[in-house]
């Protein structure tokens, strides 16, 4: 081949001098023609490469992808080459970088990414992620459960805990009577100009707590665990707070309207959490942890994202509908608006996507043939 | 005493293997901050045009900030790593990249994970957990690197081979004795040719009073493997001497 020539140790000359067998042969390069030969098809994989990356959803054509084995087989034998000689450091990592890049894409086996439709990914992949990890959905709900009873029963035990279980806000630490009868005096818009920065607000703080809620899961699921239980305190907590004032009504049109998807979505970030906490600890799979995060790692992004969806819609609900009380909008509107939020999630969760599950299915009954032509159905 | 880099070796199934040089703690770090700076320079500039839009509405202008401020702290890795196969401001400027742990193709929902989980990393303090994990970590992973499968590597900066720099400027004596040639070529090892040809290449590099010192070691070493007739090597300067034996090592 041009640009490399093998000879026996020393070139043809020294082995016809001392008598050197050609296993023993050393590779000797000239560097610069070497360079110059193989220059072309390195900047044309390289090229194909920058184009791949740029767009991996554009799939290539038949004749694109021998060219592209053939460049990668080709720099792949020039590494091969080069590395023989430990003089030729540069072109070492350069070729290094061009095979490393090209055995990306030519040995991932995993799902090429496609064009992004929203819709399609709301409505159908993000109900059926939350379904397909319904037991880590169960855990964190009955643990936010168990922390809701936990503030309930300090609560009612021992009132003065008020000041450690809920957290440190003005309207929050007040009696609830007196507070119920501020806000129902309250006759103007006292959030005007507000509102839109309170929706802001509501929508970053509430996507941070749920991203800290999944992050945690990393912690082999203990954090997420405690986040969810002190949530569930808090919860538990003002609701007896509020129920022992008698002020029932205002609590429940208060925090229904967003927490009808607020709290869901927490109990959504705390599934992703345990999930990855599932991969992490590995229980009953017996495959490796790197094989276990690469099967969870879409659900994982799919559900934060969900997530973060679900918290806009809870964060403009809260800014311009929870925070108003009777007279000006009554409390049973508010329920009602709740209720049918929590229906329509609930709904949403367990339903959306269903269909479109069966038709794909109905479609690879059809269209893949069956593994034994033989065997019986 | 050297500190031992890590690396992270991939071997193809045609037999290739490469290494990867893992980012060290340090360089990591350094990135970041690059990153945070960026960062506070972007909201800096977004405070002031927002502060100019204030004056239409105070409550769509606050509204904004806080949402863009939410979403450069949280997206801008996300964003740029994506976009930039890896690379944020921070890491192209100290030559780091983040790679999937295999050398595969580095996924969307990688970078998402790695990136979500800054927020175990970074706690208590100043990244403390994921310091200690990435130095802990046999391929410098820090716990979003664990949990996504992810590794940031070094790539160390190639300089342009100057073939005019190891050529010997004028004819070469040495190639009209082509069996000492070749008994050159059979006593120089690979190792030594490297060591040759990079002193020849950062030859500019070297101070000027270290340069004739190093040239002579070089020919005395050469010498021991090889001796040229004395009309050959005669009014050859070490250094010629060493372009000379170059030259026919590597043609």
């Amino acid at each position: 081949m041009s640009g490399f020539r093998c000879q026996g140790r020393g070139g043809p000359q020294a082995a016809g001098l001392i008598g050197q067998t050609p296993d023993t042969c050393s590779m000797i390069i000239n560097i610069q023609k070497f360079v110059e030969n193989g220059k072309p098809a390195w900047e044309e994989l390289e090229a194909l490469l920058a184009r791949r990356e740029r767009g991996p959803e554009k799939r290539l054509s038949l004749e694109e992808i021998r060219r592209f084995h053939y460049l990668y087989d080709r720099v792949s034998s020039d590494l091969a080459k080069v590395a023989t000689f430990a003089s030729e450091k540069e072109t070492r990592r350069y070729l290094e970088t061009l095979v490393a890049r090209a055995y990306g894409q030519i040995h991932e086996i995993r799902e090429t990414p496609h064009r992004f439709r929203p819709a399609r990914w709301f409505f159908v992949v993000f109900p059926r992620t939350f379904r397909r990890h319904l037991r880590a959905f169960a855990l964190a709900s009955a643990v936010t459960a168990a922390g809701c009873l936990f503030g309930a029963a300090a609560m009612a035990l021992d009132p003065d805990s008020k000041d450690v279980l809920l957290p440190s806000a003005d309207h929050i630490m007040r009696d609830p009577a007196d507070r119920v009868a501020d806000e129902e005096r309250v006759l103007t818009d006292r959030l005007n100009g507000r509102k839109t920065q309170g929706a802001a607000f509501y929508m970053t703080h509430n996507s941070r707590v749920a991203v800290a809620t999944l992050a945690l899961g990393v912690t082999w699921g203990i954090g997420t665990l405690v986040a969810l239980f002190a949530n569930g305190v808090m919860v538990g907590a003002i609701t007896l707070d509020y129920a022992r004032a008698g002020q029932t009504d205002f609590l429940v049109g208060w925090l229904l309207p967003h927490g009808s998807v607020e709290i869901p979505a927490i109990l959504l970030a705390g599934q992703a959490g345990f999930v990855l906490a599932s991969a992490l600890i590995g229980w009953g799979r017996n495959i490796s942890l790197r094989a276990r995060m690469r099967q969870v790692s879409r659900d994982l992004v799919t559900l934060i994202f969900g997530v973060v969806v679900l918290l806009v819609w809870a964060g403009i609900v809260e800014a311009y509908l929870s925070q108003y009380h009777k007279p000006a909008i009554p409390y049973s509107l508010k329920i009602v608006f709740g209720c049918v939020e929590l229906a329509l999630v609930i709904v949403f969760l367990a339903w959306s996507g269903r269909l479109a599950g069966r038709s794909a299915r109905l479609v690879g009954e059809v269209t893949t043939p069956p593994a034994n032509p033989g065997a019986p159905p | 005493m050297k500190h031992a880099q890590k690396t992270l070796t991939v071997r193809t199934p045609e037999g290739i293997s490469f290494p990867l040089p893992i980012a060290t703690p340090i360089s990591r770090f350094l990135a970041l901050a690059v990153d945070l700076a960026v960062i506070y320079g972007a909201m800096t500039m977004l405070t002031v045009v927002l502060a100019l839009f204030g004056l239409i509405s105070t409550d769509l202008a606050g509204a904004f900030w806080l949402l863009a401020s939410f979403l450069l702290a949280l997206g801008y890795p996300i964003v740029m790593e994506w976009f930039w196969r890896g690379q944020t401001l921070g890491k192209r400027l100290l030559r780091l990249q983040v790679m999937d742990e295999q050398g595969l193709r580095l996924q969307f929902s990688q970078i998402v994970i790695r990136n979500l989980l800054r927020a175990v990393d970074g706690l208590p303090l100043f990244y403390l957990f994921g310091g200690v994990s990435a130095f802990l970590s046999m391929r410098g992973q820090r716990l979003g690197d664990l949990a996504a499968n992810t590794i940031v590597v070094f790539h160390p900066k190639i300089p342009e081979l100057d073939f005019d720099e190891i050529r010997p400027a004028k004819y070469n004596s040495f190639r009209d004795h082509p069996h000492l040639v070749a008994r050159l070529r059979q006593g120089v090892t690979p190792a030594e040719t490297g060591i040759i040809l990079q002193a020849l290449l950062r030859r500019d590099r070297i101070a000027p009073e270290a340069r004739p010192a190093l040239f002579v070691r070089l020919r005395a070493h050469l010498e021991r493997k090889v001796r040229f007739p004395p009309e050959v090597v005669e009014g050859l300067s070490d250094e010629q001497y060493v372009r000379n034996a170059l030259d026919a090592l590597l043609k």
